[in-house]
């Protein structure tokens, strides 16, 4: 008699529950599933950006950009350092990751080299991420240590990811995902934004907010001929006609902002409220004191958005920023300012969008693929091996189908395009371990065993064919999961799913079903034998 | 019970094929087809992608779906625009979505470079303000997608890492379960298999992309479990008889699992024919890909990867033993 084991209908009974408890749910509308109380289980397939449409981009953190712009800066830091320590210097060269400062009278050596070190800040407890070191008789070198800089990148991707969070937040994009990939990569899906435009436009903007003097000692026609004195810069203005020649010292930066605000100026025009923390309320106090009557600007992402004159000292922390804003542009800026600036510059690598009108009918078009080969394929089984045999592979093929949903829901995994076509072909591939037990048994069968003989050596038989052929699907599947991207890896899941799950229903639900025919009908011959 | 119910029983259960009596004939037609697919996937070779019509993910580059209505998508009205855009390389095509389409729209599709020192967002957003004003307010952007070129060629690079890996793991896995004779029969199958359907997309001009690379892999994956079919009958009929000559005991195993493979390769190709009449827009290639690898698969592991085992023969014999199949956990009694 055939060894019959117990534990295998009870692990069918628990696929069987578990197979409808975990994907009954995506046949309910949405309504219907909030009406559920909360403790029922009801997840439900996640349809990939190529189904419900949707805009994804890849962004590439401009690393280099942000050191160089750092190396900049520390340049510019020694020379105002210096020039308030009252100290001549010849020449700031860059020099791997930081500069040499040669000084003009080899005798300031001492006071420079205090004045620099003052910057470090921090006192002996905290390393400071730059050093100061002294070179020969006249020359100080100021630098990034290594392993600052080693870091810059890492965490510049981390605080974008921040930033970008904030500002896709802001424009309520629905469910949008954010994440890292490789060392300096951003991937941003966003599900049902199909015009990626806005989302790029607010992504892509540095928003650095930063104020500084006007120099007014100089001309800005001089500069635009080429003579732009060194501690200054010339800017556009925001129409990208006018030039402005501005300090490169900056007063206070979107650092030290504390909040910003739409409302409105004397005009009744649009304009941008910003109030300043405690430091930068102080530094802005001070310059302004020091400098009535004359202009600064305000620049944001190196272009002058405004450049009123001072007036009187602002002390108090808070003002407004007048420009040729709008309600809709002066709203997204103070967003823009709210979330933070970018570290580091963004660029758009790859970017794609679909609506979620094609999305749908995507969808409608694989729903009736899918259906139609299932159907098929249950006709087919059931035609060539009978109402029995038949059966018995339409029965392990229908739980096959609820447990990939079922898997597929409670993992989260995303069913794309190219996942549909897995899902077909999983579908008829499911119906191969079926086969290749079927023909082992009437092969069997026919060498003269009797049904039980046959039905033992043709599954012993069977599986080990069945988990070769099996384990070399789920390889490619693998590296495809591996090596792929996006709706590639959608594939690849669904097939590692679909192959896991008929072979475990292929051969349980074959072999128990049949266990229960041989003992109920103890039959002479199998009706697939000729 | 009738005759021909179940239809089962219409197929022999013992055929006798002579297919390695006819295996240097296909053997010559599988090596001409070969170097066909490769002539036609490489040529012409100043092509990055060669003969292969590569999408915008491997080649970088923009592509711009849309659809108009009532009026048909006037193909020359899009490429005129673009040009007058200054767009390089524009490339224009209507298609259609096969019966899935309530709504009568007429879909087009265009590819195009970045506009000279402007980047690929930006060029995508001129051209669809362009389009807007050119053709009129009933057109509708379905699908945009840009790639740039680092990505794209990294995109490449991955997609030719997954096919090199791929095989070659297969060929390890093979040769891990059976022996070094069927690993190398198995990829030189699997070879056969992928360059013939490098020489579908490239005589098809079907789109290159990374979904085609997936379809590959389906390829490769499909083609693997019917050699590993045929090869485990091959390795069990080598321990039943020993002293048969080599080609005979192929052919018998190639006819004992002849049914198999036809009823398996009849399911799967019905269900990815469904697809490929159904499934609309991009799975259209997919599915024909897929069918194709499927017919060139089976075609393979009978013509070709079991009768190559003839070239250099299999160990066999008492001192066989050590090439047993390794007992997998699964495979214990009910």
């Amino acid at each position: 008699m055939v060894q019959f084991s117990r534990w295998k209908v009870y692990l069918l009974a628990i696929a069987l529950v578990f197979g409808l408890l975990f994907s009954y749910a995506n046949a309910l509308t949405p309504a219907q599933r909030e009406a559920l109380p909360g403790w029922l289980p009801k997840p439900t397939l996640n349809l990939g950006l190529d189904l419900q449409g949707g805009s994804y981009l890849l962004l590439q953190v401009d690393v280099d950009a942000m050191r160089e712009k750092r190396l900049a800066n520390l340049s510019e830091d020694a020379r105002q350092t210096l020039s308030e320590a009252q100290v001549a210097v010849a020449g700031i060269v860059r020099d791997g990751n930081g500069v040499v400062i040669t000084l003009s009278n080899p005798v300031q050596i001492e006071p420079a080299t205090t004045a620099m070190r003052n910057l470090l800040g921090g006192g002996m407890a905290l390393a400071s991420d730059r050093t100061v070191t002294r070179q020969g008789d006249n020359r100080i070198r100021y630098a990034f240590t290594d392993a600052a800089m080693t870091a810059m990148g890492p965490t510049a991707v981390d605080q974008s990811i921040e930033v970008v969070r904030r500002r896709i937040d802001s424009l309520g994009t629905r469910e949008p995902s954010i994440t890292r990939q490789g060392a300096e990569r951003i991937v941003v899906q966003a599900p049902g934004e199909s015009d990626p435009t806005q989302l790029e436009r607010v992504i892509g903007q540095t928003a650095q907010l930063t104020f500084q003097m006007v120099d007014v000692e100089n001309s800005v026609q001089e500069a635009m001929a080429g003579a732009v004195p060194p501690d200054a810069e010339l800017l556009m203005g925001e129409d990208g006609v006018t030039p402005y020649l501005v300090k490169r010292r900056v007063i206070v930066s979107g650092e030290n902002l504390v909040s910003a605000s739409v409302t409105t100026d004397q005009s009744n025009q649009p304009a941008i409220g910003f109030r300043f923390d405690g430091q930068g309320a102080r530094r802005f106090g001070e310059t302004t004191a020091n400098n009535i009557g004359r202009p600064f600007a305000i620049i944001l992402d190196g272009k002058v958005i405004s450049a009123p004159r001072i007036n009187s000292a602002i002390t108090g922390g808070s003002g407004i920023i007048e420009g040729s804003f709008t309600i809709a542009s002066a709203s997204e800026l103070v967003n823009l300012l709210n979330g933070g600036s970018l570290p580091a510059p963004l660029t758009v690598e790859e970017r794609r969008s679909v609506t979620a009108s094609l999305g749908a009918d995507a969808v409608r078009a694989g729903q009736l693929a899918t259906l139609i080969a299932f159907i098929g394929v249950l006709v087919f089984m059931f035609l060539s091996y009978g109402s029995l045999f038949g059966g018995i592979s339409v029965i392990a093929l229908l739980l096959n189908g609820l447990l990939i949903i079922a898997a597929m829901s409670i993992t989260g995994a995303t069913l794309t395009l190219p996942g549909i076509a897995g899902l077909i072909l999983t579908l008829a591939m499911a119906v191969d371990a079926n086969v290749l037990i079927y023909e082992r048994m009437r092969d069997e069968a026919n060498a003269g065993r009797s049904p039980i003989a046959a039905m033992d050596a043709g599954f012993n038989r069977a599986i080990v064919t069945i988990m070769d052929a099996n384990l070399t699907t789920i390889l490619a599947a693998l590296i495809m999961f591996w090596f792929g991207a996006g709706p590639v890896r959608g594939f690849a899941w669904t097939l590692s799913i679909g192959v896991v799950t008929s072979v475990f229903t292929a051969v349980l639900v074959t072999q128990v079903l049949l266990v229960v025919w041989l003992r109920v009908r103890r039959p002479k011959t199998l009706p697939i034998a000729s | 019970m009738s005759k021909f119910w179940p239809l089962i029983k219409l197929l022999p259960i013992k055929t006798n094929f002579k297919f390695v009596k006819y295996a240097r004939l296909f053997g010559g037609l599988s090596i001409l087809l070969v170097i066909g697919s490769i002539f036609f996937t490489v040529w012409p070779a100043d092509n990055k992608c060669g003969g292969l019509t590569c999408g915008v993910d491997f080649l970088g580059g923009n592509l711009i779906e849309m659809s108009t209505r009532p009026e048909p998508v006037d193909l020359a009205e899009i490429r005129a625009s673009l040009n007058n855009l200054g767009v390089p390389d524009a490339q224009v095509q209507s298609y259609s979505v096969p019966g899935t389409d309530p709504t009568g729209r007429f879909h087009a599709m265009a590819k195009f470079g970045n506009i000279e020192g402007v980047s690929a967002a930006d060029t995508i957003n001129q051209a669809k303000a362009a389009l807007t004003r050119d053709l009129g307010p009933g057109v509708e952007f379905t699908r945009t997608e840009a790639v740039g070129a680092a990505v794209s060629g990294e995109l490449l690079t991955n997609g030719v890492m997954a096919l090199v890996v791929a095989i070659v793991l297969m060929m390890v896995y093979i040769w891990f379960r059976f022996e070094w004779q069927f690993g190398l029969g198995a990829v030189i199958g699997l070879f056969h298999d992928v360059i013939l359907t490098f020489g579908l997309f490239a005589i098809t001009g079907m789109e290159f992309s990374l979904t085609a690379v997936a379809s590959i892999l389906t390829v490769i994956g499909y083609s693997m479990n019917d050699t590993v079919v045929v090869y485990d009958r091959i390795r069990e009929n080598l321990r039943k008889y020993k002293k048969m000559p080599l080609g005979e005991l192929i052919d018998l195993s190639i006819n004992e699992t002849l049914s198999r493979t036809i009823m398996t390769g009849v399911t799967a190709l019905f269900a990815l024919g469904v697809l490929a009449v159904l499934g609309g827009g991009p799975l259209q290639p997919f599915a024909i890909a897929l069918i194709f690898g499927i017919v060139v698969g089976t075609y393979s592991s009978v013509y070709v990867a079991a009768p190559v085992l003839l070239l250099w023969g299999v160990k066999r014999g008492a001192k066989d033993e050590d090439a047993r199949p390794i007992k997998l956990g699964m495979a214990s009694r009910p």
